[in-house]
């Protein structure tokens, strides 16, 4: 229970600690090393301590992934909730579409407003503001924080209302949902999404706002791309240096690699090395796929119809946000329910694969199912394990372009810099300890 | 001084194998949140807050099982700095889904998933927080009920015991007149052997029971058992898999799961 947080300095090498890094979910470290006005070496550690979701997924039925899964993340259990059902039900032969697909973007849109809205104002904000935490942010912007809460708990409202809890939702399952809603009970909640719009819309300029560091990488973005939609649940994986693959050719291009620092697997492109995915990779991919309101939101912040700048990542979240709940709107208007509430899936042997957008990014599932229903095999890869390669060639980059500044100061950049991937330490892996370490 | 102001007691939330999802329902309270504040001081919340303050610690809130050599000391370090402390979730009071490795060789499953083993340090077994400390209250659910968690903090702060109720999912699900997934649908449930506190959910969406909040006071389960066998289709292989979820190291559950283990 010593200070986590301490600064020693000596003659000739400096060294700047954080045992452990704040405001993300889970527990991670970081090693930062510089000689002189260069620096030697990044590594962002992770020592979450690991669950063997995959060992234990073997042995169970397919019917048990979608709950099982969503313990990988209490942050975005839908996420794991619908990469599980879609890859069970390509293993399956099985189609989920009509009102029960426009049911599962609807849930995820309730996900991402809560998960993006927490991250903004909770978790990001408080760093370009100079405070801890959005509670003592409140002191001094009561009406900001206070529109904050009301707007993440819009979201949670809708997955309440959807899935029967918050926190890993009750109602999804292969092939549908236990209980679809009758149009009443979602027409009803229509005049909460728009008390909501003009929340998100102020959100966007309020983020826009923000002061940013000029700094952008050169990024290899990768997102799901769909014909017709901003990417939730389907479409092709596409990149900026033109991956344009079904999710089943995920690992001809894309890989795993285990390294000695973390418990969590780095995600790296076959020849080429790291990727990003998350809200910077999805909007620079899919601008097109917005709503007219949400790109002029983009526009009025500042954003181009591109962005590479990982600070800004706060801007496009609000812009995400602000096109989720309009897309919410637009399904509430036209939802229809349906006479069942799932699609029959009779089991059959197979291999499915499922990608989803997280709000964190794609998540990618594999089953291998036998011919009685039970799991032979299972991959996942989370977003935060694809993005962590990434983390650390941000960190290089921004600490040797700001080789020049205080100790004090670097370390709390650095902090807001991994925060710009609003990491989900517990979906990959615990610790985040932090640690500079200066040779004259 | 005899007349300084009380200082407001210090919240600290500790996380071990989770999910984050209990400590995450505190931030969800929206409603509740800067109330709270302004009767608590967040003194370790990393997930909420970069500032920290120096325990003791008057409530500490517990999240996630053992499952490493390092968790297994240093539970005892929180313990030692918290007046009262409370585990929160499935994970702290039984084990979490992590604990399916209770029953199998967990060396293998590093194997599955780690291309090099000799990098993950773990223990063979998943266990609450209770079996390596003196817990003061467990809060129950995979996750924890919101108004259980507010309960808890308000009664803590006001110096009274959490008046939160000892009954079954089966009773919640009278009082919100649901019409009984397993009588009237055949669907298995277990409802009648899980503790409430959820407000029975999964009945209400026309789903079984499945444990999240783990096993309630007593529970017949055997009976259970047997209805579900005889009764409702559920065979033997099934019935060990039905009671190891997300609070298979709760000692009534695991019990029962062997028992039908072949």
């Amino acid at each position: 229970m010593s200070p986590e947080n301490s600064t020693t300095k000596k003659p000739t090498r400096r060294s700047i600690k954080v045992d452990y890094l704040a405001r993300v979910e889970g527990e991670g470290a970081m090693d930062i090393k510089i000689r002189g006005e260069k620096v030697e070496d990044v590594k962002l550690k992770i020592f979450e301590p690991p669950r063997f979701f995959e060992a234990f997924l073997r042995g169970r039925r397919f019917e048990e992934a979608p709950d099982i899964t969503a313990r990988i993340c209490g942050i975005c259990p839908v996420a794991y909730q619908m990469s599980s059902c879609h890859a069970i039900e390509q293993a399956l032969g099985v189609t989920v579409d009509g009102q029960l697909r426009a049911l599962r973007r609807l849930l995820y849109c309730g996900e991402w407003i809560e998960s993006h809205v927490l991250h903004i104002y909770m978790l990001h904000a408080p760093d370009f503001l100079g405070y801890p935490d959005a509670v003592t942010l409140a002191k001094d912007y009561p009406d900001v924080v206070k529109k904050a809460l009301l707007l993440k708990k819009i979201g949670n409202e809708l997955v309440t209302l959807l899935g029967g809890r918050e926190i890993h939702p009750i109602n999804v399952k292969v092939g549908g949902f236990y209980r679809v809603p009758d149009k009443a009970e979602l027409k009803a909640f229509l005049p909460r999404l728009e008390e909501a719009l003009p929340i998100a819309q102020e959100t966007v300029a309020f983020a826009g706002g923000l002061p940013f560091p000029d700094f952008e990488p050169e990024y290899e973005f990768v997102s799901l791309r769909h014909p017709d939609e901003y990417p939730f649940n389907e479409g092709r994986i596409v990149s900026s240096k033109g991956i344009d693959i079904p999710t089943s050719e995920f690992f001809d291009h894309f890989q795993e690699k285990h390294v000695e620092h973390s418990t969590s697997l780095h995600g790296l492109i076959r020849e080429r090395g790291s990727y990003l995915v998350g809200p910077l990779a999805r909007y620079s991919l899919n601008f097109d796929k917005l709503t007219p309101t949400a790109q002029q939101a983009a526009k009025d912040a500042g954003l181009a119809e591109t962005c590479s700048n990982p600070f800004k990542s706060i801007v496009v979240r609000s812009v995400e946000t602000l096109w989720a709940i309009e897309e919410a709107i637009k399904i509430i208007e036209s939802y229809e329910r349906s006479t069942e509430s799932s699609v029959p899936c009779p089991p059959r042997a197979g291999v499915g694969h499922g990608c989803t957008e997280a709000p964190r990014g794609i998540l990618y599932h594999q089953y291998e199912i036998d011919e009685h229903g039970f799991i032979k095999n299972a991959i996942i890869v989370p977003p935060t394990s694809q993005n962590q390669k990434r983390i650390e060639e941000d960190l290089f980059e921004f600490v040797s372009e700001n080789i020049g500044l205080s100790d004090e100061s670097l370390q709390w950049k650095c902090e807001q810099a991994i925060r710009n991937y609003d990491p989900c330490i517990s979906c990959s892996c615990h610790f985040l300890k932090m640690k500079i370490e200066r040779h004259d | 001084m005899p007349f300084a102001r009380p200082t407001k007691p210090k919240l600290a939330v500790w996380k071990f194998a989770s999910c984050d999802g209990c400590q995450l329902s505190l931030l969800d309270c929206e409603d509740e949140l800067l109330a709270v504040c302004e009767h608590i001081t967040i003194a370790n919340f990393p997930e909420a807050s970069r500032a920290r303050v120096d325990g003791p610690y008057d409530l500490s809130l517990v999240e996630g099982s053992i499952t490493t050599p390092h968790d297994a000391e240093r539970i005892h370090r929180i313990r030692r700095a918290s007046k009262y402390l409370v585990s929160i979730g499935a994970c702290a009071t039984g084990g979490g889904i992590q604990a399916l490795r209770n029953f199998q060789d967990v060396q293998e499953f590093v194997s599955v998933v780690y291309a090099r083993p000799e990098y993950i340090q773990t223990l063979a077994k998943s266990t609450p927080i209770a079996d390596h400390v003196y817990v003061d209250f467990e809060l129950r659910g995979c996750p924890i009920s919101k108004p259980q968690l507010l309960e808890l903090v308000n009664s803590f702060l006001n110096k009274r015991p959490p008046n939160l109720p000892n009954r079954n999912v089966c009773a919640e699900c009278k009082l919100r007149g649901n019409t009984c997934v397993m009588v009237a649908e055949g669907k298995p449930c277990l409802g009648p052997v899980t503790q409430g506190g959820c407000d029975a959910i999964c009945p209400s969406f026309r789903r079984g029971c499945y444990g999240c909040f783990g096993p309630g006071e007593a529970p017949n389960i055997a009976a259970l058992s047997a209805r579900m066998s005889e009764h409702l289709g559920v065979d033997t292989s099934d019935l060990v898999r039905v009671y190891r979820t997300y609070n298979s190291a709760a000692d009534p559950f695991r019990k029962e799961s062997e028992r039908h283990e072949s």
